[in-house]
This record gives structure tokens, C-alpha cells and sequence, in this order.
């Protein structure tokens, strides 16, 4: 095991093992840092939510606090201007491209796009951005979930899962840029992909795009 | 074959094709030991793979500034309602593919599309009919057309 070093995040001393990313410090000392595509235990976060952006001592601009291992003495600042302006432009841009229509949603009130909001004070009134072309589809066909492009924030969660800890490789991303998406080969629907129904991936998604069925509303979208 | 060689091999197999199909990228994906979703990735990601085969006749539609202005778009919409396909699509019976391209150095005849290698100029809606029906676009299409037409009367 690595050696012990202390940092100080907004002001509080932490100590915790060197080279441990700083997203994952200051969560488990209880010190909110937003962040959507980082899962714990990757070798290369893929920094790609541009979320968890915070200011490091010695360091000229903004960093992601997924992919920053931390080092003795470190000073760290979560909240600072330019930090809460890039994180309110990667959430503006997010939900440019997310359906918002929570009240139908499974995942309301567990949703981590409303932790986000909640916690920084940011919402869906604030001035948004002329919404992208809604993607109406909605993949039914695997037995026991749904996935609904639509409310997919593109993190990439689901992804990481399927082919790095459930190694199926039923699912990727496609496309680049406003075109780029979460879809299988040959974009044909889950069931007729390699997709072993693990549920991994449905366990990660942070938001409502992958939702196990309800036994109840089952017949209801099998007619 | 390593993971390095993915782009350079794609482009072989387009060269060879015109296009790469399902099932090539399938046989690369297994050559390269990974998910066929990753090649499928990267296959889509770049815009100078396509994964239809390209039509009998191909028609590029200029989206360069100039006949962006002009009404390129307009343009492009009108070959995609009257084709029935999408940019990057080939018509079923695989007679016409379409693609947009950016700027084919001839700003002064703005708009263009490019069919088969002959620039047209001035590409407005009765023009794309124009040269649709040129090419001899079915005459089933055209009927289809004209009752829609005399429904809309």
C-alpha cells in the first residue's frame, strides 16, 4: 500500500493514500464533487462528463478531479467561479440532450442529474439551450430492461461495464459528436445483440436511459 | 493484425467494396480479438467510411458556406424527400446514394450538387426533380408523386 499524505479540500485536512484520484478522496470524506462518467477502479477514467472540475493549488486552470491523483500537500478547492461556470455549462449542454420529463421517469428522486442540480442550484428553467432533435426511439426488446436513448447523458457508464467487467461487448458508442450515441452492433436492437441481460450496465446508468421493467407495467409493453 | 492497423485495414476494405459491409467489419473485429461493437465504433465515427454500399449513382450535395447560403440545404431536402433516404443512404434498389460534401470549388454556381461527377449549378427543388428524373428516377416513384400531388388538390 501506498504511504499516507494529507490534502486540504475547501479548507478541511484529509489524509488518505497517495496517487488515489481526488474525486473518490472527496467523496468518501463526504465533500460533493459532481461528476457522471467516472466509475471507481478505472486505470483511465475517461473524463469525458466534464463535471468534476475543480482548482488545485499550483495548477494554472481548472482540472478533473477524476483523472487527479493527489500528492502531499495538496490544496484543493471545489467551488470557485470558474469552476462553477464550467460545470454549469457541461450541465446546460447535458440537458440540451436529455428529455426532461422526471415525473414519469424511474429514476426520479434517484437520479444523479438532479443531485447535480440540487446541489449546485442549477435547473432546467435557467435559459436553456435550443434542445437537439429528440431521439424517439426506444428499445424495448431485451427481456428484462429498457433502454431509452433519449434520457442517455452519454457517460459512458454502461459501456465501461458491459465490455470491461461483464466482458460481452454487446454495446459501444457510435457516431461522433451530436451524432454520437450508445448502440449495438450494426445499431440492430439489444436482443438480437450479444447482450447476456447481466444488468450491469442498468445498475450504473445514473440516469433513467436504462431502467429495469416493472413486473406490473410488463403485459403493458409486451402487447 | 494489432489495434493500430483497424483504420488502415478499413480503409483496404472500402477501397476494395466502395463500402464496408456488417460482415467485414465482423471478420475485423474477430481478427483484432475485440467486440464488433468497437470496430462499428470507430467505423462510424470517421466521416470517410461508409457502411451502405454506394448507389448507382451518387449525388454529393455541396454544403460549402456559399451554397450553404445559396440554399444547400433546401437542396439537400428535397433530394432526401424525393429519394426517400437520408445523407449517407442508398436508395433500396440501389440506383442512387447521397452524400454532402463541403465545398467542390465552384462558389459561383451556388448552389451545386455533384451527380456522378458533374457539377450542376443553381440546385433548387424543381431542379433536384429535374435531375432526378434525368436519371430516370422509377417511374413507380414518379406516379407515387403525382397521386400525392392530386391528393394534396
Amino acid at each position: 500500500m501506498s504511504k499516507k499524505v494529507t490534502i486540504t479540500i475547501d479548507g478541511r485536512r484529509i489524509s488518505a493514500h497517495e496517487g488515489e484520484k481526488l474525486l473518490w478522496v472527496a467523496l468518501d470524506s463526504g465533500i460533493y464533487i459532481p461528476h457522471l462518467c467516472a466509475i471507481r477502479g478505472q486505470d483511465r477514467p475517461p473524463a469525458g462528463c466534464r463535471l468534476c472540475f475543480v482548482e488545485v493549488g499550483g495548477r494554472l486552470g481548472p482540472v478533473t478531479a477524476c483523472t487527479e491523483p493527489i500528492r502531499e500537500g495538496m490544496v484543493v478547492r471545489t467551488r470557485t467561479p470558474r469552476v462553477d461556470r464550467l460545470v454549469e455549462t457541461a450541465f446546460r449542454l447535458l440537458l440540451s440532450d436529455h428529455r426532461l420529463d422526471c415525473k414519469n421517469c424511474t429514476k426520479n428522486g434517484r437520479c444523479e442529474l438532479q443531485v447535480i442540480a440540487r446541489e449546485r442550484g442549477l435547473g432546467p428553467d435557467r435559459d436553456p439551450l435550443q434542445p437537439l432533435p429528440a431521439k424517439t426511439y426506444i428499445d424495448e426488446s431485451p427481456r428484462t430492461f429498457v433502454f431509452d436513448p433519449g434520457r442517455c447523458v452519454l457517460c459512458g457508464r454502461c459501456v465501461w461495464v458491459d465490455q470491461q467487467v461483464a466482458g460481452v461487448g454487446a454495446i459501444g458508442f457510435s457516431g461522433r459528436g451530436i451524432r454520437r450515441r450508445v448502440t449495438t452492433f450494426g445499431d440492430s436492437n439489444l436482443a438480437e445483440s450479444p447482450c447476456t441481460e447481466c444488468g450491469l450496465c442498468v445498475e450504473v446508468c445514473p440516469v433513467g436511459a436504462l431502467f429495469f421493467k416493472l413486473p406490473a407495467k410488463k403485459t403493458k409493453g409486451d402487447s | 493484425m494489432q489495434e493500430k492497423d483497424l483504420i488502415p485495414v478499413l480503409e483496404r476494405i472500402q477501397k476494395k467494396y466502395g463500402y464496408l459491409p456488417l460482415q467485414a467489419l465482423k471478420s475485423v473485429a474477430r481478427e483484432l480479438g475485440v467486440p464488433a461493437v468497437q470496430v462499428y465504433g470507430a467505423a462510424t465515427f470517421f466521416k470517410q467510411f461508409r457502411l451502405n454500399p454506394p448507389g448507382k449513382y451518387q449525388i454529393e450535395v455541396c454544403m460549402g458556406t456559399a451554397c450553404y447560403m445559396a440554399g444547400g440545404q433546401v437542396a439537400l431536402d428535397s433530394f432526401e424527400r424525393r429519394l426517400k433516404i437520408g445523407v449517407g443512404e442508398t436508395t433500396p434498389d440501389g440506383e442512387f446514394s447521397l452524400e454532402r460534401v463541403a465545398c467542390v470549388g465552384c462558389c459561383n454556381l451556388a448552389p451545386v450538387a455533384v451527380v456522378d461527377n458533374v457539377v450542376e449549378k443553381n440546385v433548387t427543388p424543381t431542379r433536384v426533380d429535374g435531375i432526378l428524373l434525368s436519371l430516370g428516377l422509377s417511374e413507380e416513384n414518379k406516379e407515387n408523386k403525382e397521386n400525392s400531388n392530386a391528393q394534396g388538390k
